[in-house]
């Protein structure tokens, strides 16, 4: 007999169910598969009506995050055997709305990504004659790191205080926020400021730093937090000074 | 595409898990995070202590030996005890965080983390020994 491995996984059908319940499946244990290859074979061969969201395969889209043995990741990066003995358990993103088995509503977050206007803000752009903004590799640097995030939701799925107070606007969209501040071409700041310094912003996070540690993509929110919070902190001084900028 | 579609922005069915008090047992970093935010109640405690010894100090030198005795107490020997290791703890916690906040540059470059949590920590043995060079002398 070949090897199996179980897989117990959190289902949540809303017309039959008021309350999850956990399913197990039994699949064949593949050195080279990923829980995902596993939830894929589920839905192919054993159960067409698992839901689950998925669809690079490769830690690029962000779609495939799920809570794996407890620890908020990406299903396409979590290998088969990398897991302890026994049932690996799957279940849906901590903290989200589950709409149905594996599936949570994201909608929130949309809105709070909205909200720091994660784009580059001119207050006049250059004309197009006069060509593009250029940028050294140091200028690049400064947030490429940043810009990594795709977005997948497993710094919200690890951060208690966004489980604690869902008006918290969270670490995906603080980095983000910050990927465009440190962006020499960008003169938003100003206005990012007022967003993140109000209550639901930056000052909400007490550097649990758990954000940073599940991030696939090493983008560090909690870095971008608490830099944030010093450059907030640094601006409020400023305003103090009978010679600053108010 | 029927003219009819309508999307709901509520959905009434959704399951919404409620965060457990307990949250914080629930992994070893969690807990570690509850202590740290918990050491803030002993940073205050030894605020306290030093005040209500200035206090003493300021009513003679009887009434200061009389809290230097209380503070030879096993109840203060413990509490002090526990205060100290939850300080140091808010202390190395601090002095690591330091990094993270602070992006140091020197020629466009960004100065390792292990540097700048390590100027903390030189600046804090530095400090250190200059108040014990002062107590010890006196």
């Amino acid at each position: 007999m070949p090897p199996t491995v179980t897989l117990a996984i959190a289902r949540y059908r809303p017309e039959e169910e008021s309350e999850p319940s956990v399913q197990n499946y039994e699949v064949p244990f593949r050195k080279d598969w990923v829980v995902l290859d596993a939830l894929n074979y589920i839905k192919d061969k054993l159960d067409g009506s698992l839901s689950f969201r998925w669809s690079c395969r490769m830690g690029v889209c962000g779609s495939c995050g799920m809570t794996v043995n407890g620890q908020p990741r990406l299903t396409c990066a979590s290998f088969l055997s990398a897991e302890p003995a026994g049932p690996i358990r799957v279940e849906p993103l901590r903290y989200f709305p589950v709409v149905r088995d594996l599936v949570v509503d994201i909608t929130d977050f949309m809105k709070k990504l909205k909200q720091v206007k994660p784009w580059i803000v001119r207050g006049e752009e250059k004309p197009l004659a006069e060509g593009e903004y250029r940028q050294t590799p140091d200028q690049l640097d400064a947030f490429k790191q940043f810009s990594m995030c795709i977005n997948c939701l497993l710094c919200y799925s690890a951060c208690p205080i966004y489980g604690l107070e869902p008006t918290f606007i969270g670490p995906a969209a603080i980095a983000l926020a910050q990927r465009y501040n440190q962006d020499s071409r960008d003169e938003g700041s100003s206005e990012r400021l007022e967003i993140l310094s109000h209550h639901d912003g930056m000052w909400q996070c007490t550097f649990v730093g758990e954000c940073t540690q599940v991030c696939p993509k090493h983008v560090d929110p909690a870095g971008a937090i608490q830099q944030y919070k010093l450059t907030s902190a640094a601006h409020w001084f400023k305003t103090l000074l009978p010679w600053g900028t108010r | 595409m029927s003219a009819d579609v309508r999307y709901t922005p509520y959905h009434p069915r959704w399951y919404r898990r409620r965060v457990s008090v307990w949250w914080w047992l629930e992994s070893r970093s969690y807990t570690g995070f509850v202590l740290r935010e918990l050491t803030s109640v002993f940073v205050a405690f030894f605020a306290v202590l030093l005040l209500w010894q200035i206090r003493a100090l300021g009513h003679g030198p009887e009434a200061y030996a009389r809290v230097l005795a209380r503070l030879r107490s096993p109840l203060f020997v413990t509490l002090n005890a526990l205060a100290l290791a939850f300080v140091l703890f808010h202390s190395i916690t601090w002095f690591n965080l330091a990094p993270k906040a602070m992006v140091v540059r020197l020629k466009g470059k960004r100065v390792p983390d292990l540097l700048v949590a390590g100027a903390n920590y030189a600046a804090w043995v530095v400090l250190s020994a200059a108040v014990a060079a002062i107590l010890l002398r006196g």
